[in-house]
């Protein structure tokens, strides 16, 4: 009797150091799958950080002011844009990226259009949608005008429902 | 192959030390020895489980090759893969076997699906495999999709852009999911890269483990499903070597030759290089994409490419586990009854699946309706809550009016969503032309 208790002690100490270990070498190894996971997350995310198209601000220049007349579209192919001066003066820097799937839209200058060849969206030139499928107006790229130059931030697309004035952007 | 199907030799005790290593024991890791006479009619699983194990062998010895020559960068791809079809021995071949094998696989693992389901094996000790099972349809499915941008023409470039444009409509993180797919902003190098890994080493390592676990099951559970009309050839069991094994070299030796036959008679189609200035008209998500595709111009972006998708998901992950209310029976749409119900449903979803797209299109869509509610009520709430409505009157009326059984029931229903989707990717791929207008093909 007066020896029983002393030996549960005893085979208790043993089994709780034990699972105490084992409880350690768990904890130790979610620790090291934690640290491996995070590493691999960084290792993918820090590359695609560093791909152009990821940058957060690219800036593009396209010309001067008076390259543009009013009232016109230019196609702007390297950054994949139309430039759309209005007739009171005002830029725009139109995606060409359509808004339904992402097909190129084409500037059809007969009709002045844009027109997306892939299930034949169109929108006007301040890039309104004209006719579905596309739900919203043309991404729009902000557009900076210094001494006389016209940058865009390519970087940057802008989402919006329909033109409205303050999008235009002033010499 | 000879020896191994020579009975004569079987029980010589010379051979015992072949058998250990040689194929014999191959074949015998991935059978049983004996297996009842009932399993090995072809007509109970047409051998499409076996078929779709070949054809991720062919795929992954002919993308092994393939790997030689192909440059997963913008500026190489395309001409790698001219320098494949024209300098490269039997290149174009290799190609040809990798593209027709990669769309018989994904109609082929639909097609073991199906005999699945309508054999009725996805009960019993057979649930979880059926989700290992959803889990590989769904990995062929990424296969295809991501080996489809490798040539880096028109095609593959305007396919990937177009359904990857689906993602942008997802609420919230729509914008972020389809950058992180595509590395950036739009289809690019980063791209290229990112799918070329998934193609050729995640997507291939994924399926194999996942295969092998398939196969386990499949054994877990002794074998295939028996069919409960079958009498003496349940309990009547037979040796797999030879009897299963000829089946197997039989059914896999005419595959094989279909597939070669057809990859030495249609090229892999290759188009112009891809030019991120000019899209083609129309252009169209791959063909598996297409039903998806059909169904966001009917229905409003959030539905077409959210609601639906992840419920007809749910759906099939939760096709095993329903609480039926009779055993499964092994047979083929599980009774006359349920046939005749199956056939029935079939022909509402053909006859209604076109009129309700001729609806949409020529009558709800142009409508002024849309101008003055919102869109996600005109072509979201109301049609899925029609279509609903309707399906949950055919479950009730066929278990009303045929007495029938819920596993009868549920077929239907199955049936009347399997066409209804089929009708729509049908009509993408044969009925849009330019402008994704409705058109004949001819
Ligand atoms: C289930 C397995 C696989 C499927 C469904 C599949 C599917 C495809 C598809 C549809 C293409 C486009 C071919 C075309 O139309 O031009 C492709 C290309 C390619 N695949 Fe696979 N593939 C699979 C496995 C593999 C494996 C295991 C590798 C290599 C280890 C591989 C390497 C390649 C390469 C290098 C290409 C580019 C060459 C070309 O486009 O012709 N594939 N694959
Ligand atoms: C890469 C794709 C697949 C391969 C290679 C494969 C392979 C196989 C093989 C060889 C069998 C043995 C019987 C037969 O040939 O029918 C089998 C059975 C089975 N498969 Fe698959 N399978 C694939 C995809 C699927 C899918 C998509 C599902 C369903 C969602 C599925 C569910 C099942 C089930 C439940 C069984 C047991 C059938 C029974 O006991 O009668 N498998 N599979
Ligand atoms: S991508 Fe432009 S209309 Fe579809």
């Amino acid at each position: 009797m007066s020896t029983s208790p002393r030996k549960q002690n005893n085979r208790e100490k043993p089994l709780s150091r034990r699972n105490f270990l084992k409880k350690a070498w768990a904890a130790l190894g979610i620790l090291a799958g934690l640290e491996f996971t995070g590493a691999g997350m960084a290792f993918l995310w820090s590359n695609k950080k560093k791909t152009p198209a990821g940058e957060p601000s690219k800036l593009l220049s396209v010309g001067a002011v008076g390259d543009f007349a009013p009232d016109s579209v230019t196609p702007f192919r390297p950054g994949r844009l139309y430039i759309c001066r209005l007739e009171d003066g005002g830029f725009l820097a139109i995606s060409l990226k359509c808004s339904h799937l992402g097909c190129s839209v084409g500037w059809d200058a007969s009709s002045e259009k844009f027109v997306c060849p892939c299930h034949s969206s169109s929108f006007d030139k301040v890039g309104n949608v004209l006719s579905p499928p596309a739900p919203r107006a043309l991404d729009i790229f902000p557009v900076i005008i210094q001494n006389g130059e016209v940058m865009v931030n390519t970087g940057k697309p802008v989402k919006r429902q329909r033109f409205i004035k303050s999008q235009a952007v002033y010499a | 192959m000879a020896e191994l199907l020579d009975k004569s030799k079987q029980d010589s005790p010379a051979d015992s030390q072949e058998q250990k290593f040689g194929l014999k024991s191959l074949v015998l890791h991935l059978h049983p020895r004996r297996v009842p006479q009932a399993v090995l009619k072809f007509t109970h699983t047409w051998g499409l489980g076996g078929m779709a194990a070949l054809l991720i062998v062919v795929q992954f010895l002919t993308g092994l090759l393939l790997r030689f020559v192909y440059a997963p960068f913008p500026g190489k791809a395309y001409d790698s893969i001219i320098v494949l079809q024209n300098e490269v021995l039997f290149g174009q071949f290799v190609r040809n076997i990798h593209h027709w094998s990669a769309i018989f696989l994904l109609a082929i693992t639909f097609l073991h699906l199906l005999r699945v389901f309508f054999t009725g094996a996805f009960h019993g000790p057979r649930q979880f495999n059926w989700i290992i099972g959803c889990s590989l349809l769904f990995i062929v499915v990424a296969a295809n999709f991501t080996g489809y941008l490798l040539p880096w023409d028109q095609l593959a470039y305007w396919a990937i852009t177009v359904s990857t444009g689906m993602l942008e409509y997802l609420p919230l993180f729509g914008t972020e999911l389809r950058e992180a797919v595509l590395g950036g902003t739009e289809v690019g190098a980063a791209t290229l890269l990112i799918f070329y890994n998934l193609h050729t080493s995640i997507l291939p390592l994924l399926l194999f483990l996942l295969m092998l676990l398939h196969f386990w099951r499949v054994r877990k559970a002794h074998g295939v499903m028996v069919p409960q009309n079958s009498g003496n050839e349940a309990n009547n069991y037979v040796a797999v070597i030879p009897n299963l094994v000829v089946r197997e070299l039989a059914t896999a030796l005419v595959l094989l030759a279909v597939v070669l036959t057809v990859s030495a008679v249609f090229n892999a189609p290759l188009q112009a290089k891809a030019n991120p200035d000019f899209s083609p008209n129309p252009a169209k998500a791959p063909w598996y994409f297409q039903g998806f595709q059909e169904l966001l111009l009917h229905f409003h972006p959030v539905f077409a490419v959210l609601v639906i998708p992840f419920t007809a998901i749910l759906v099939m992950l939760a096709i095993p586990y329903l609480r039926y209310d009779a055993e499964p029976t092994g047979i083929w749409f599980i009774s006359g009854k349920g046939r005749k119900m199956g056939s029935i449903s079939a022909a509402i979803a053909l006859i209604l699946t076109p009129l309700a797209i001729l609806l949409d299109e020529y009558v709800i869509s142009p409508s002024a309706a849309l101008a003055i509610f919102p869109g996600y009520i005109i072509k979201g709430v109301i049609p899925l809550s029609f279509l609903l409505i309707f399906i949950a009157a055919l479950y009730y009326l066929s278990k009303k009016k045929f007495a029938a059984t819920k596993n009868e029931a549920v077929q239907a229903v199955f049936i009347f969503i399997l066409t209804g989707f089929l009708i729509l990717t049908a009509t993408s791929v044969g009925f849009r032309g330019e402008g994704m207008r409705l058109a004949w093909p001819w």
